[in-house]
């Protein structure tokens, strides 16, 4: 790995690291903060918006769409679009663009695991005299988590990768460590940056399979059975 | 005056279009980026996926590299190789380093989505070829591509979209393209000049989107095609292949 130590100093300088540890800390609190904010409301946004887009077949293509066109934007460039209402610096601006990458993952995991719901189960709420609501909060939206937090981890993990870009307009998280060591001509901290956010994801993911075998038991059960 | 006349004004200023640090050039250097990276990745990634879906060994290993690869952020990527003395040493203007970078992010999706679609091919097709005397290359190039082509292009989709995105942050590390605009305006806080050039990237990466989705239309065997159910190709990628973006 000679080529890879030169003028821009070893890629883990422990000592630097050690020194910056108070600050590396809070970038990643800031970080994950910065994530849990974009998802949940990513989550509560996407969650009504699926339950009408699948109800009302006119509102899905609609929906799509426009989150997928809000997907396709470069995130440098829907935050400065978003800049001029919501601030050229702000917390806002970038919790803005990362809860409208959240939203097309959401929207369309929602979407595809409420339709999912097979007839019979339909049926069988029917036949037990559950109202509409009582269905959909007993019935389909549980039938639909297996799908719904599919999406959650993919937005999630997506959205720790792209709170690195928010540091161009002073937010950013382990983000700041990468302007930082670009800026200094030192690979420490934008290694420090890059393998923090890897792992953050990595644990984030876990956390979400984790969450995942508590609330689907009966899924952990199904797969027992087939083997 | 207001903000969108100050912008209209950049967009009619006829010296913001033209010369080497107009509109016209600087996108042509992010499509010139975009364009190289891309293909590369195309070569690289369709190739080896679609060897290891027709072979299926050593698949796993691949595509798991494939899909941990993808939770790099390209940011950190892009200024980690920017800084490398012997990047700078071979480059001027951050060129070599956006190309890199993009066809590292772009290579993943493609040779992930290659690899799924020749693997999940209905093994009574393969069959069916190999009873009608085609050899294993001609199994491949006229029967596992063409079927596999809508996988394909789905993740050459998800890839370009990571590519423009990146091509943008490669102004960042040095590239005059697209992206200019927007860094040099947050840092003179010419609020103006990074809305117009988010403006300009915006319309781009769309149009990349809509012609590559009416590509994978076109080339789409008739057979496979269900177009009333379009929106829902989104939905099984995601559940399967995961698309991403990290920039």
């Amino acid at each position: 790995m000679l080529p890879l130590v030169g003028s821009a100093g070893p890629l883990f300088q422990w000592s630097w690291i050690s020194s910056q540890s108070g600050t590396i800390l809070s970038l990643l609190v800031q970080h994950i903060e910065l994530t849990a904010i974009a998802v949940g409301i990513g989550l509560a946004i996407s969650l009504p918006l699926g339950v009408a887009a699948w109800r009302l077949p006119a509102l899905r293509t609609p929906l799509v769409g426009f989150t997928g066109l809000l997907y396709v934007i470069p995130s440098v460039a829907l935050m400065a679009l978003l800049a001029p209402l919501t601030g050229f610096f702000s917390v806002t601006t970038a919790e803005v663009a990362l809860v409208s990458y959240t939203l097309l993952i959401l929207l369309r995991n929602t979407v595809a695991g409420l339709s999912s719901v097979p007839a019979d189960a339909h049926e069988a709420a029917r036949g037990m005299g559950y109202t509409q609501l009582e269905e959909l909060f007993k019935v389909q939206l549980p039938l639909a988590l297996p799908s719904v937090l599919a999406g959650l981890r993919v937005a999630t993990v997506t959205t720790i990768g792209l709170v690195n870009v928010t540091a161009f307009i002073g937010q950013g998280g382990l983000g700041q460590l990468i302007i930082q060591g670009f800026g200094e001509d030192f690979n420490t901290p934008i290694v420090v940056g890059l393998v923090l956010s890897v792992v953050l994801a990595g644990v984030a993911d876990a956390i979400l399979v984790g969450v995942e075998h508590l609330v689907l038991p009966w899924r952990r059960a199904g797969a027992g059975a087939r083997r | 005056m207001s903000f969108l006349s100050h912008v209209v004004a950049f967009f009619t200023t006829g010296s913001n279009w033209t010369g080497s640090s107009g509109i016209v050039a600087l996108s042509l250097e992010q499509a010139k980026l975009s364009v190289v990276a891309v293909v590369a990745a195309i070569i690289a990634g369709v190739g080896a996926g679609a060897l290891l879906g027709h072979s299926g060994r050593g698949s796993f290993a691949v595509v798991n590299a494939a899909n941990a690869a993808r939770a790099v952020p390209s940011f950190a990527l892009l200024t980690l190789i920017a800084i490398q003395p012997a990047i700078v040493r071979l480059q001027e203007g951050g060129f070599l380093t956006a190309v890199i970078t993009m066809f590292a992010l772009a290579v993943p999706p493609i040779l992930t989505n290659a690899y799924v679609g020749v693997r999940d091919i209905d093994p009574a097709v393969r069959s069916a070829a190999l009873a009608m005397g085609m050899t294993p290359g001609q199994l491949l190039r006229q029967v596992e591509l063409p079927l596999a082509l809508p996988l394909v292009m789905a993740g050459i989709r998800t890839a370009a979209v990571e590519v423009v995105a990146t091509a943008t942050l490669a102004a960042y590390v040095g590239v005059s393209d697209l992206g200019t605009y927007i860094f040099t305006g947050l840092a003179t806080r010419n609020n103006v000049e990074t809305f117009s050039g988010a403006l300009v990237v915006a319309v781009l990466a769309l149009a990349v989107d809509l012609v590559l989705a009416a590509a994978a239309r076109g080339l789409t065997p008739v057979g496979l095609r269900s177009p009333s159910r379009s929106w829902r190709r989104g939905t099984v990628s995601l559940a399967t292949i995961r698309p991403r973006r990290t920039t």
